[in-house]
C-alpha cells in the first residue's frame, strides 16, 4: 500500500466513487423520508383509541393486524435476503425485471418504515394525557388533536432516533449490491476489480461512508437545536391593568 | 332561572366500581357553583363526565335543551361551549403561551388568525399573562401556566367555565395569583363550576355548594348553610376534618 497509490486511484476513479456515495445519498435520503411517513401513518393508526361502534372496531382490529404483520416480518428479517426475495421474486410474477434503484429505495422505506412505526408508536404513548385531554377538552377531535398538538412534540421527540435511522440506512445499503445496486460498495467493489487490490478502494470507500454518516449527524443536532426555540422569552409591554365588567344579573 | 347544564340521573362505573349514583344537578346562568368533598367522592368524575372525557353510563345530560348523550349529538361542538382547566395545567408543550390560546380558535372554531389573536390577547390580560406572550409552557412557574390555561379556555368564549381543583398542584405562594383571577372571573357574571379544597375561597365566591359524598351529591345550598348550618351529619364531619 502507498499513499501515492491510493491517490492516483481516487484520481482515475472518482467518477465511480462519486456515483456510488451519490446512489448510496439517494436511496438513504428517500427511504428514510418514506420510511418515517409510513412510520408515522402506521404509528397513528396503530395509537387510534377503539371506537365506540362496532363496525369501526373491527375495521380497525382488521387494519391494526395487518401492520403488526408487516411490522414484525420486515423488522425480523435480514434486508439482504428481503432485497433478492423482492428483486427476483418481482421478476418471476411479471417476467420483468424492476429497476434497481427503484427497488433499492422500496426496500429500504418498507424496512424503516417497519422500524419507524415503533418508534413512532412509543413517541405517541409517551405524550402526556393531559395533553389529548386539553386538546379535546377545547374541541379537537382526534384527528386535529394528532396534527395541531400530540404529532409535532412526537416528530420532535423522534428526531434522534429517525437520525440513527438515516445513518443505519446509509450503511446498510450495502447490502443491496446483491441485486446490483450501484451504491458505494458496489462501485468500490469494481474498482477493487479493475486494480485487482482491495485494501486501498474499500479504505476509501470507509471514509466516505463516514463523511456521510457524520454529515448527518451534524446537520440533525443543528435542526434539533432549532425546532427547541430559543432558551428565552421576552416580556412585551408593561403589565396590564384591567378590571373586568360587571355583566351579573342580580 | 336559565339552566345551562342540567343532568339527570347521572352514573358512572369504572368496572363493576359505581362511582357516580344518580346525580341530579343544574347549573344556571351566571352561577358560580363550588364541589366540595372528600377525595375519591367523585368530584373530578362528575366534571369530566360533564364534558364527556369520561363517558357516563347512564343518564342525561341536558344542554340547551338537548341531550348530548344521544348518538347523533356532535361532541366537539359541545365541548368548546365548556372551558375546562385541568389540575396539571396541560398547556400545549409545542405552542408558545399566544399560540395556546390561538390554536383551538382557528383549528377548531374557525376564527381567523387575526380574530383569534385578538381574542386572546384579550383573555391573557384578563390573567395578567399578555407580556408572556412568547413564553412556552416549560419556562412559567406553576401559578402562571395555571392562568394561561384559563385564557386559553376563555379565549373559546364557553358559556360555562369547569375547573378541577385549579390551585392543588401549585406551590403556595402561587395559590393566591390563580384565586384572584378566579374571584374576578366571578364577579363578571361567568358561569362557572369548581372543584376545590380551598375552602375560605368556596365560601368567598359561590352562589351555591355542592357537597359529594360516595358518589352521590349529599348536600348542596348557599355557603352559609353548607359552612354554618350543615344539615347532613357527613358534611358536618367533612368539614370539621378539613376546616381545623
Ligand atoms: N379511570 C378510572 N378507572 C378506574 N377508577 C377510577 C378512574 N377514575 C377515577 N376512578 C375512581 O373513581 C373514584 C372517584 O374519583 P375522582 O377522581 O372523581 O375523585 P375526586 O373526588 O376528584 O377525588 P380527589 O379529591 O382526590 O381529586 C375514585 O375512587 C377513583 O379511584
Ligand atoms: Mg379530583
Amino acid at each position: 500500500m502507498s499513499i501515492e497509490w491510493i491517490i492516483t486511484m481516487v484520481i482515475n476513479n472518482w467518477p465511480l466513487f462519486l456515483r456510488g456515495a451519490g446512489m448510496t445519498l439517494l436511496i438513504s435520503i428517500i427511504g428514510t423520508i418514506v420510511g418515517a411517513i409510513i412510520g408515522l401513518l402506521a404509528g397513528v393508526i396503530r395509537t387510534i383509541p377503539t371506537p365506540e361502534r362496532k363496525f369501526k372496531r373491527v375495521l380497525l382490529k382488521i387494519v391494526n393486524i395487518i401492520l403488526s404483520v408487516y411490522i414484525e416480518f420486515f423488522r425480523g428479517t435480514p434486508m439482504i435476503v428481503q432485497a433478492m426475495v423482492i428483486f427476483y421474486g418481482s421478476a418471476m410474477a411479471f417476467g420483468v425485471d424492476m429497476d434497481r434503484t427503484a427497488a433499492a429505495i422500496f426496500i429500504v422505506s418498507i424496512n424503516t418504515g417497519a422500524y419507524m412505526a415503533e418508534i413512532v408508536r412509543g413517541g405517541v404513548i409517551s405524550i402526556d394525557k393531559g395533553q389529548f385531554e386539553s386538546a379535546q377538552a377545547i374541541g379537537m377531535n382526534h384527528i386535529q388533536t394528532m396534527l395541531h398538538v400530540v404529532l409535532p412534540q412526537v416528530v420532535r421527540n423522534i428526531l434522534p432516533a429517525t437520525g440513527n435511522q438515516f445513518i443505519i440506512n446509509i450503511k446498510d445499503t450495502s447490502v443491496l449490491n446483491v441485486i446490483g445496486v450501484t451504491e458505494l460498495y458496489f462501485q468500490t467493489k469494481t474498482v477493487a476489480g479493475i486494480s485487482f487490490k482491495y485494501f486501498e478502494p474499500f479504505f476509501v470507500a470507509c471514509i466516505l461512508y463516514f463523511v456521510m454518516t457524520y454529515s448527518v449527524t451534524l446537520i440533525l443536532r443543528y435542526f434539533e437545536r432549532k425546532l427547541d426555540g430559543p432558551e428565552n422569552y421576552s416580556m412585551i409591554g408593561q403589565p396590564a391593568q384591567v378590571t373586568l365588567t360587571n355583566t351579573k344579573e342580580s | 332561572m336559565e339552566k345551562v347544564i342540567d343532568i339527570q340521573h347521572l352514573s358512572k362505573s369504572f368496572g363493576a366500581r359505581e362511582v357516580l349514583k344518580d346525580i341530579d344537578f343544574s347549573v344556571n346562568k351566571g352561577e358560580v357553583v363550588s364541589i366540595i368533598g372528600s377525595s375519591g367522592s367523585g368530584k373530578s368524575t362528575l366534571l369530566r363526565c360533564i364534558n364527556l372525557l369520561e363517558k357516563p353510563s347512564g343518564g342525561q345530560i341536558i344542554y340547551n335543551g338537548e341531550n348530548i348523550l344521544d348518538d347523533k349529538h356532535d361532541i366537539h361542538a359541545y365541548r368548546t361551549k365548556l372551558g375546562m382547566v385541568f389540575q396539571q395545567f396541560n398547556l400545549f408543550n409545542n405552542h408558545n403561551v399566544l399560540s395556546n390560546c390561538v390554536v383551538g380558535q382557528v383549528k377548531v372554531l374557525k376564527r381567523s388568525k387575526e380574530e383569534a389573536e385578538k381574542i386572546a390577547m384579550k383573555y391573557l390580560k384578563v390573567v395578567g399573562m399578555d407580556q408572556y406572550v412568547n413564553a412556552n409552557a416549560k419556562q412559567l412557574s406553576g401559578g402562571q401556566k395555571q392562568r394561561v390555561a384559563i385564557a386559553r379556555a376563555l379565549s373559546m368564549e364557553p358559556d360555562v367555565m369547569l375547573f378541577d381543583e385549579p390551585t392543588s398542584a401549585l406551590d403556595p405562594e402561587m395559590v393566591g395569583e390563580v384565586l384572584k383571577v378566579m374571584k374576578e372571573l366571578a364577579e363578571s357574571g361567568l358561569t362557572m363550576l369548581i372543584v376545590t379544597h380551598e375552602m375560605e375561597f368556596a365560601k368567598e365566591v359561590s352562589d351555591r355548594v355542592v357537597f359529594m359524598d360516595k358518589g352521590v351529591i349529599a348536600e348542596e345550598g348557599s355557603p352559609e348553610q353548607i359552612f354554618n348550618n350543615p344539615t347532613q351529619d357527613r358534611t358536618r364531619e367533612f368539614l370539621k376534618r378539613t376546616l381545623k
